[in-house]
Formats: C-alpha cells, structure tokens, sequence
C-alpha cells in the first residue's frame, strides 16, 4: 500500500511528506519521552499509569509517522534509526513539546495546549489522501481524546482547587503560552501538502483550538496570557535547550551500542 | 466438494486461533477481541491473515502477532502471511458477546457505549464511580464500586 503511494508522488511532494510526517512523529516522540519521565515518579499510581499510558499512545504514534517519513525520505532510515541516530536540529517537533516536565500543573498545561491542537488535527487528517497518514490519524485520534479529556479535567481541578495549584497553574501557563503560536504557523512544505489534501492547514485550527482553551480557562479561572511575540523554530530545526538534554538520555543506548536490539 | 473443504478450512483456521489468549487478559482470545480481522485465501492456496493493534502503543502487539504465528506455525502444511491493517480503526464494537461475556466473569466490566452506566462485574450495581480513565492496560480504566467496595478495570469504548 505504502509503496504503491510512494510512487504516484512527484519528487518535490514526496520529500515534503517525509517532512510533514517527521514533524508529527517528532512531536509524538519528544511529548511521550517527556510523560515517560514520570514513569514511577508521580504523585499517585493512578497519575503514574495515566501520564504512562498517554506515553504510550504517543509513542505508537511516532513510529507509524516516523516509519512513513523513512519511507518517503528514501534513506533506509526506519523509524528507529530516525528516533535515536538524529540530533537535535533534524528535530522538527513543537517547542512546546520539548519544555521541561516541572511541576505536575506544568505537564498538565503542556498536555492541554498540546492535545487540544493535536486532537482535531488528528480528526482532519484522517480525511487525507495518503492512507497511511489517514489510517493513522483515525486510529490516533480516538486516543487523544481521552488525552485531552484528562488534561482537561485537571485544568478545571488546579484552576479551581487550592490557592497553591491555581498559582502553580496560571505560572505555567504564561511560561508555555508563548510556544502555542508555532503549532498554527506552518511553512512551505504545508502550503504544498494542503494544497493536495495530504496535511492539514495548521491556520485552520486555531480558531477552534482558541475557542475551547478560552473556556477551559474561564471555567478554571485562570487568565489568558498576553504574548507580544512567539518562540518558534521547531520546524526548521532550531530548539530550546532542553530537546538536548532530553535527546542524551534518549538517544543514549543506541549511540553507545549501535544496532543494538532486545 | 472442493468449496466446502476450502470453508471448512477458514473456519477450522478461526477454531484455531479463537484458542489464541490475549497476553495480558487470558479469558479473550484474540480473536474475541477483535485483533484477527480476516482470514483470507489466496490464489496459490496460502492464507493472508489480518490483524489489527487494538492501540496504537499498546506495548502487547509484537507479542501477540507472535503468538498468532505459533499457532499457525503448528499446521506445518499451512503456508500464510499475517498483515497488520490500521484501517478501519479497531474498536470496542468489534468484541464478540462471548468476549463481553468472558471479561464479565473475570471481573473486568465490558465496554458499555457511552461510559455512563457501567455496571459493577460483582454485584451489578450501576453506583460505581471512575477513579482513573487510564488503568494498568492501555484499554481500561480504573472503577470502584460504592455498594460492594470493590475496585474493578472496565474496558474502555473507544
């Protein structure tokens, strides 16, 4: 299947698809590592299995895209040789998704900014004219809804709860919210793939996406915060400090034990 | 004749790999869960089996096309592919009643549309409340019972 659609691409659109798919696996893998990191470490087990879980959903996620971006890049890269042999500028993952874990209201913040963008994206995307991204994205979009619904839930709950949690939150929040911008911009390799009905348009979803975090927001309480310029650079490659770190940890085993397998 | 044989066949293949258990919840098999979506014949007289993950990180997958192989390993005269296929999305709908029926028993609550009236597998009782959306499976969540105080896993709709 896979193949067969590999070949009806001009060179110019396949290479643009390996790009597209990389940055939805990158940011797939980057968040997942960083919910795994609380593997363990949680407050409560039923925190622990949750964060694992989500850790989980979004790694499966990385090597359907990832493996397509192989595919399409034509290098014999599969997707585990993309995830541990790249550095950190061939990253092409949302600066969000690479920010520190912190506090649990900043996971919670990060989950919520994020899944609330990648929830009806996913649901777009399953209406794309490549079957794999297709048949991934239906798949996919099923589990982040309870993503989203668990980092919604505990928005309302922190928002709400203890004088603590809310400060602890709305700190958060305005540490985060200037990473949002980047998952509505795009560049070239989007107007390309829209143009085919392959990728979703990232402008498209930002009016949505504004809509349920205002009312996340004025039912938890917190304010909206005021950004006069957005971070970005995630997708041409140019990252925060922290993907570095993460990508050591990472990245360790298969760097210093190439090819090694379980 | 040789129609019938060819049934019999495909079904004799089902009877098989019914006898498959799900790695992490033994009482289903995975073809009560819904993972073996189609066992097809092909041309030259082998068989295409297709299976499909039940999450898209649920870390059992490897694990159970492995022991789908096995099983079909031990027809020696069998030649067959097995191929994984995302589309359509595997859903709970896909859980046959004798599954449904199996988790009950085991003490795992079936997945019941909508979430809302989950009865508790003990005692029945619809006063339960969910503790966690994500349980100790990708494809439960974690419930506990008001009257008989039981905690208990109900196997997420999705």
């Amino acid at each position: 299947m896979a193949k067969a659609e590999n070949n009806k691409y001009s060179k110019t659109i396949q290479s643009a698809v390996a790009e597209y798919a990389l940055r939805l696996g990158d940011n797939s893998l980057i968040l997942g590592q960083r919910l795994g990191e609380w593997t363990g470490h949680s407050a409560a087990v039923e925190i622990d299995m949750a964060l694992s879980n989500m850790a989980l959903d979004l790694i499966g996620q990385a090597q359907h895209f990832l493996g397509l971006a192989g595919e399409m890049e034509g290098k014999h890269r599969d997707a585990d040789a993309l995830a541990f042999t790249r550095d950190a500028h061939e990253f092409r993952n949302f600066w969000l998704v690479e920010q520190a874990n912190g506090d649990f209201a900043r996971t919670i913040a990060r989950q919520f900014l994020f899944s609330t963008w990648q929830k009806p994206m996913l649901g777009e995307l399953a209406n794309s004219t490549n079957e794999t991204l297709a048949a991934v994205a239906e798949k996919a979009v099923k589990e982040v809804s309870y993503h989203q619904s668990y980092a919604r839930d505990w928005m309302l709950r922190l928002g709400g709860g203890t004088e603590e949690s809310h400060h602890r939150l709305q700190r958060a929040l305005d540490d985060l919210w200037g990473y949002t911008g980047e998952m509505f911009a795009g560049n070239g390799v989007d107007d390309m793939l829209v143009a085919e009905g392959i990728s979703v348009d990232p402008a498209a979803l930002e009016s949505g996406w504004t809509i349920e975090v205002d009312a996340v927001l004025a039912e938890a309480g917190l304010t909206k915060p005021a950004v006069e310029r957005m971070t970005s650079g995630g997708l041409k490659g140019h990252h925060s400090e922290h993907l570095g770190h993460l990508l050591a940890e990472m990245q360790f085993l298969q760097r210093a034990y190439p090819g090694l397998e379980w | 004749m040789a129609e019938t044989r060819e049934i019999d066949r495909i079904a004799d293949l089902w009877a098989l790999l019914d006898g498959v258990p799900d790695p992490e919840i033994p009482v289903i098999s995975v073809v009560d869960l819904g993972i073996v979506r189609d066992i097809r014949e092909q041309p030259d007289g082998s068989v295409t089996v297709i299976i499909t993950p039940t999450y898209t990180g649920c870390p059992a997958t490897l694990l159970i096309e492995q022991m789908i192989r096995e099983a079909l390993e031990s027809d020696a005269s069998l030649r067959f592919t097995i191929r994984t296929e995302l589309s359509p999305a595997w859903t709970t709908d896909w859980i046959s009643e004798k599954g449904k029926q199996a988790l009950k028993e085991y003490g795992i609550a079936p997945p019941q549309p909508g979430e809302r009236d989950v009865p508790c597998p003990r005692c029945g009782t619809t006063d339960v409340e969910c503790i966690s959306q994500f349980g100790s499976t990708p494809c439960k969540a974690l419930y506990k019972c008001r009257q008989c105080l039981e905690p208990f896993d109900h196997f997420k709709c999705i």
